[in-house]
């Protein structure tokens, strides 16, 4: 099923379900005339777009948002965060080509810092899918929320079987815990392809895709950051705010630590070209990234077990 | 309108600006913007604003938004008079016990919803009206935005959306007291020729003394204005009205009063006396 799909299945059974887009329809190209008195396209304006919303939902109504990730997220930040999140309207926003996915447009359409801003304000949950898959399987129960949520929209093919999806709980793969690769989102397909690369050099990983950021599945980092190698948390987002952010609160506020490997985009943007050509320029590419998780993994690894044998 | 009832609206009026004045001590609250915008929410209430008391989930009332929301000791004023909330409630004004602060919010019955930050309640409306356009009702949907708050571009932005989609159940009024923060508007940023502008944006734009019953009356009766268009009523007021001491004052658009200049304030809201104010003028921005 494609996203396009589910969303017009879902208008069809409930007429509450109401489809806006700031003139971003790619996601939803084909669905306008087919939904004619559910579906509004307010032009350039990403502000106006998140106050008809909440007007919208005000009247029972539960807008899906449509917009480009950087505009809906930094744009309209403020109308997300006073007329969204103060009043905790069930709007779903729904950012396009956020992190890497925005290519070779440049900086000024890359969002980067989209889950950092999102989570960020009380009230708003953030869903990152893995892939197009993924996506499909954890919108049914998103947009049912009565919580309003960003949602970094992904439509890349899967490279694996999902589990059933559930906000707030993550998904492993792989029983390994010399690497464990924490992400979520676009470089997900990476890891998966990082942990085969590290198993062919002996060692064994793990990959958790987080699915929802917020609320983060507390429960599984808890349990996999013991006796762990090294964590590596992996993220086409800026390093400040983000899943590296997340970690760092969590393990600080229970009083522990971890040997953690954060790759993300350290104050920087990144370089614009399509999408295996920025991963390799940037180092993201799963055998860069094997790289660089090794060279840190041989420097670490006497001392983690070293410590992790003390507790 | 007949004079009974004019004269009505008017003696509301007076003790709303009474519920006013007792906001502007104790912390005090924006009383100069409040006095400007008080008789249009006072006529509203009474004779424009298909809204209940005992039905305000009522999806077929009318709906009021105060973009500006500094100006919300007006409407608390107006509820209180009205019965929306106990005039005592005014009291908890500022406190924690209660939701009474400088700016509007859903714990009070009949606020539809908060604001504060300029430039929002305009698209707010605009995705209530299309949803009651979509679903075929008559209710109105009405925003009340200040002429100083149209410096902000979402307002411009919002109304093009809301004239491609015919918004002719949109009631936009603007509070032309030709104030905004601490100046005079056409000193900061020239809003004329305000009307040629609404009316460029694709609005039907009418312009009213914002003090007068009668001619409120007039104008509101022909809402809309015209078919497949937004309305637009630039109702022209004055900064601070009713009080000669405070009145058109770029210094007293935020007040905090000693109780004593409240009981001075009162008596020069009901004339021949001339309060002496002594307090600081308090700019909050």
């Amino acid at each position: 099923m494609k996203y396009e799909e589910l969303i017009y299945d879902l208008v069809q059974k409930d007429k509450n379900y109401f489809i806006l887009t700031a003139e971003n329809r790619a996601a939803i190209r084909n669905l306008p005339e087919k939904i004619t008195n559910n579906f509004l396209d307010t032009g350039i304006s990403e502000q106006t777009l998140i106050g008809v919303s909440a007007g919208l939902a005000l009247r029972g109504r539960k807008p899906i948002a449509h917009v480009l990730a950087s505009f809906l997220t930094m744009r309209a930040f403020e109308f997300i965060r006073t007329d969204i999140g103060i009043p905790n309207l069930p709007v779903k926003m729904v950012g396009a080509f956020a992190g890497f996915l925005s290519e070779a447009n440049g900086p000024t359409h890359q969002a980067i810092e989209d889950i950092s801003l999102m989570r960020g304000i009380p009230n708003i949950n953030v869903f990152c899918p893995s892939d197009e898959d993924d996506m499909i399987l954890g919108l049914p129960e998103v947009l049912k929320s009565d919580s309003p949520f960003y949602i970094r929209y992904n439509n890349l093919k899967s490279v694996v079987e999902h589990n059933r999806f559930k906000i707030g709980k993550a998904e492993s793969f792989g029983e390994g815990n010399e690497v464990v690769i924490m992400t979520y989102g676009t470089l997900f397909s990476q890891a998966i392809e990082v942990m085969s690369q590290l198993k062919g050099k002996g060692i064994d990983a793990s990959v958790i895709n987080f699915r929802t950021l917020k609320p983060i599945d507390e429960g599984m980092i808890l349990s996999k950051i013991k006796n762990v190698g090294l964590v590596v948390t992996l993220e086409d987002h800026f390093l400040t705010g983000g899943l590296f952010s997340i970690l760092s609160e969590l393990l600080l506020s229970k009083g522990l630590t971890a040997n953690v490997l954060p790759i993300a985009l350290n104050n920087k943007w990144f370089k614009p070209a399509l999408l295996k050509n920025v991963l390799e320029y940037e180092e993201f590419s799963a055998e860069k990234l094997t790289k660089r998780i090794l060279k840190t993994y041989k420097i670490k690894k006497e001392s983690f077990y070293a410590e992790w044998s003390n507790i | 309108m007949n004079k009974i009832e004019i004269q009505k609206l008017e003696e509301r009026a007076v003790r709303v600006r009474e519920h006013i004045l007792r906001l502007s001590t104790g912390g005090g609250c924006f009383t100069g913007a409040s006095l400007s915008c008080a008789d249009v929410i006072v006529y509203l209430y009474d004779k424009f604003l298909n809204v209940n008391i005992e039905k305000l989930n009522d999806p077929d009332r009318d709906y009021f938004f105060l973009s500006k929301g500094h100006d919300v000791p007006a409407v608390y004023g107006t509820f209180a008079e009205i019965g929306f909330i106990e005039k005592e409630r005014l009291r908890n004004h500022l406190q924690t016990n209660d939701f009474i602060y400088w700016h509007p919010n859903r714990n009070i019955p009949g606020i539809e919803f908060h604001s504060g930050s300029l430039g929002h309640l305009l698209s707010v409306a605009t995705g209530v009206a299309i949803d009651c356009k979509l679903k075929e009702q008559q209710n109105k949907i009405v925003v009340l935005v200040g002429d100083g708050e149209l410096n902000e571009g979402s307002n411009w932005e919002t109304l093009l959306v809301a004239a491609a989609n015919k918004l002719d159940n949109l009631c936009i009024l603007i509070d032309r007291n030709m104030f905004q923060a601490n100046m005079r508007t056409e000193s900061l940023i020239p809003l004329e020729p305000l009307e040629r502008k609404f009316e460029a944006f694709g609005c039907s734009v009418r312009s009213v003394n914002g003090h007068d019953f009668s001619d409120l009356h007039d104008i509101f009766s022909n809402f809309p204005f015209a078919l497949n268009r937004p309305s637009v009523i630039i109702t022209e007021t004055l900064r601070g009205k009713g009080l000669p001491s405070i009145q058109e004052r770029a210094d007293r658009w935020f007040c905090n009063f000693t109780s004593e200049e409240v009981e001075e304030l009162i008596q020069e809201l009901h004339g021949n006396y001339s309060a002496q104010i002594n307090s600081e003028s308090l700019i909050v921005r």
